[in-house]
């Protein structure tokens, strides 16, 4: 079985929501929705107070290249424009509105029925998506149409679909592979047409056997569409890691994974698209895991975009006694929160409570050279020399040690048998030489 | 639930220590260990317990009244490399020499250059090569494997030191009756742990299932004896089996030079540092003035350690 080539662990899996279907999670009085729903420059907002919208109207609308567009979660009246703390506690302007109701433009198809005939061109799939606002749902939040229009000179000859899911606990795209995989097989389809290539690929990690087999008997009435089971190993989710597992080929340092002919898109957003091409629905509302070892009812919640997290939270049965820490996103990536009082938005894919038992890191000790980190780096990199030149401040030494390769995937960190904080060091290094490369353009 | 932890990720460990480690290597070094105890008897069993008493006693002195720091003990490592110097020992040796080389393990070896992954050179031979150069008579005195289960064991020569003045290897073992299966089981004259490399070959497997170390350095080093040994004694069928099981090589290989602190970290690098062993034993083994010269291979690629992580890089990706 197939699996990317350099390093990776396997850490204990805990997806304590596997299998279960998904909740329709309910709407509070308030949400409030973030301009800054995806990486690069905030939406400008469209509406003002005291104005009505309806589910599915645009209040935010693209400001540059790498933007998107930002539609209403709900029907209601704008409360008012203002800050609000994201979820790492930046100050984010977002709409605030007062939710009357349930009404949907009526332009969105809301009926249970799929629709399998597509027969707009590529551009007409391409601006659908953009004015969706559809972004990358695996974490990244990058833009899916910048993401779907590969410079001229380069051309795409695979559709690589990242249906891998690798960090613990979550299970939020695996849910979604069970409830909606025609849906998603469609989105693939229409994928293919934007990029004109022949042949795409869903990477689905093996201790998912039950969405392995559901597509793969009806992936067979797709023309093109492969099902490919991959061993379980973290980080196979990182882009390239995927494309190294499926075909093979590593994309070089510093290079988009069109270099080597692929494009990747996660499932969660191929089924946005989906849902934004062939129903006209704008990307509001995404599915959520809710989990931890404690979780009264770890599950996974269909959240609309803007909620805030502790009413969510709430309807899955509250943060439970032991929680020392709370992780928005997966445990190897995610981040750890300092208040759930702040709302979803696209990016989220998780609420992860940590109990007092692995909450506090131990002591780190020295460190006893024992190249584990090195084996355990999907990059290739040294992580233990990293941290130590991190320490010394030996920024160029860093970056000829391509400190800049560094995903952040925390390898390195979780298997050192010295607890030390590797990945902390070796991010502040990366952060501080990001600044000095980009001072000398 | 009080106040939330705020930590960057990953907010998960694998529950991996050095503790669990060393107690690793010393649950692969115990069937080498019994095997040591069975054929050389009290002997054995009283250097093995004065090395390891001695390092941990050491460390904690020199941690609690020198450096005036933490102490760390608990992490079993000066129990690894008390075990160590003691399976690199003759049985009969008197006990007040291992409690010096006991000194000089730890004292020199490893906490003057920081403890615990600072050492550049595998303490336990730092300590072994000063006794050796210090006591060479008692060091040189190796008993020989009593009657099964042995109270006491004589003294008489080494395979090696038989080898070095043989012509042929093959004709060696024929006039003394050694065979390979006998070195295998530890039934020959050496120091106590080194003689049984089915045991030992027992803990190698035992420490790659608990992945506490890579295949990379012990394999490299058994292939180059091997064919180095073939070529230089070439139709002397015996001799490369004989480089392989007799000596030090499979305790040195598998437990010494694979030490983490003082071997390379990338895979090809390791590979690298296992060849130059290789070939600096056999080197020594035959034109050397010492039958055996696995521990001052172990140092001298010790010494070529950093050299090689500077240069020898691990595979990065989506470098062709």
């Amino acid at each position: 079985m197939h699996t990317f080539r350099i390093g990776g662990i396997h850490p204990k899996e805990n997806k304590l929501s596997a299998g279960k279907t998904i909740i329709r999670a309910e709407i509070p009085p308030q949400v409030v929705i973030s301009l800054s729903n995806h990486t690069g420059a905030p939406a400008k907002a469209v509406v003002e107070k005291g104005d009505t919208v309806r589910v599915g109207q645009i209040i935010g609308e693209a400001n540059g290249f790498i933007s998107a567009n930002v539609h209403s979660s709900v029907s209601g009246k704008v409360s008012k424009i203002d800050s609000q703390p994201d979820v790492s506690g930046r100050k984010q302007l977002a709409v605030f509105i007062d939710v009357e109701g349930d009404e949907w433009l009526e332009t969105i198809d809301r009926s249970p029925d799929i629709i399998s005939q597509c027969n707009f061109t590529k551009e007409e799939i391409l601006a659908k998506i953009k004015n969706a606002g559809i972004v990358g749902l695996g974490g990244a939040t990058f833009p899916a149409h910048v993401k779907l229009s590969p410079p001229p000179d380069k051309k795409a000859n695979i559709l690589i679909i990242n249906g891998v899911e690798c960090e613990p606990y979550l299970t939020c795209d695996h849910a979604l592979m069970l409830c909606h995989a025609d849906e998603i097989l469609i989105g693939v389809t229409i994928i293919m047409k934007v990029l004109d290539v022949k042949r795409a690929v869903i990477g689905i990690e093996n201790n998912k056997k039950d969405v392995i087999a559901h597509l793969s008997k009806l992936a067979k009435n797709y023309q093109g569409i492969e099902i490919q089971a991959l061993k379980t190993k973290y980080p196979q989710g990182g882009e390239k890691q995927l494309i190294d597992a499926v075909i093979r080929r590593q994309v070089p340092s510093g290079k988009l994974p069109i270099e080597v002919g692929a494009v990747v898109q996660n499932v969660a957003t191929v089924f946005a698209i989906y849902q934004a091409v062939q129903k006209n629905k704008p990307l509001f509302e995404r599915v959520m895991t809710i989990t931890g070892k404690d979780a009264q009812n770890p599950g996974n919640y269909l959240v609309r975009i803007g909620v805030n997290l502790s009413a969510i939270v709430a309807q899955a049965g509250g943060i439970p006694e032991t929680t020392e820490k709370i992780i928005a996103g997966g445990p190897m990536m995610g981040r750890a929160v300092a208040s759930l009082d702040t709302p979803a938005v696209k990016g989220s894919a998780g609420i992860l409570f940590i109990n007092n038992e692995q909450a506090q890191r131990k002591e780190a000790a020295n460190c006893i050279r024992c190249s584990k980190c090195v084996n355990a780096c999907p990059m290739g990199l040294e992580p233990y020399l990293l941290m130590t030149q991190s320490e010394n401040s030996l920024w160029d030494k860093m970056e000829t040690n391509h400190v800049m390769d560094c995903m952040e995937c925390g390898c390195c960190s979780y298997v050192c048998p010295s607890n030390r904080p590797i990945l902390d060091y070796v991010r502040y290094g990366k952060t501080t030489v990001g600044g000095i490369i980009r001072g000398r353009k | 639930m009080t106040k939330l932890i705020i930590s960057p990720s990953p907010h998960i460990h694998s529950g991996d220590s050095i503790q669990k480690n060393m107690f690793g290597v010393l649950i692969a070094l115990a069937p080498a260990l019994l095997m040591g105890f069975l054929f050389f008897g009290v002997g054995a069993i009283l250097t093995t317990l004065t090395a390891i008493i001695s390092c941990v006693l050491f460390e904690y002195l020199i941690q609690k009244f020198l450096l005036k720091g933490k102490t760390s003990i608990t992490d079993g490592s000066a129990i690894v490399t008390g075990t160590l110097l003691a399976m690199n020992l003759p049985s009969i040796i008197p006990l007040w020499m291992v409690v010096i080389g006991s000194l000089v393990a730890i004292g020199v070896g490893k906490m003057t250059f920081g403890g615990l992954g600072n050492n550049p050179f595998n303490p336990a031979l730092v300590g072994r090569v000063f006794m050796l150069i210090s006591f060479p008579v008692a060091m040189t005195t190796w008993s020989l494997p009593g009657t099964f289960p042995a109270l006491d064991a004589q003294s008489g020569a080494t395979p090696l030191a038989l080898a070095k003045f043989s012509d042929s290897i093959t004709e060696m073992m024929h006039t003394n009756n050694f065979s390979i299966l006998n070195f295998g089981i530890g039934y020959m004259g050496g120091s106590f742990g080194e003689v049984s490399a089915f045991a030992l070959l027992l803990g190698f497997a035992f420490l790659l299932f608990r992945k506490i170390i890579s295949w990379h350095i012990p394999v490299s080093i058994f292939a180059t004896v091997f064919v180095f040994s073939g070529l230089l004694h070439w139709g002397d069928v015996a001799a490369p089996f004989f480089d392989l099981f007799a000596g030090g090589l499979m305790l040195g290989a598998i437990f010494m030079a694979s030490d983490f602190a003082t071997s390379p970290m990338s895979h090809f690098g390791q590979i690298i540092y296992g060849v130059g062993i290789g070939i600096i034993t056999i080197l020594i083994r035959n034109f050397g003035s010492y039958p055996e010269g696995v521990s001052f291979a172990i140092l001298i690629m010790n010494a070529f350690t950093p050299l090689i992580n500077t240069y020898v890089k691990p595979k990065r990706f989506g470098k062709s």
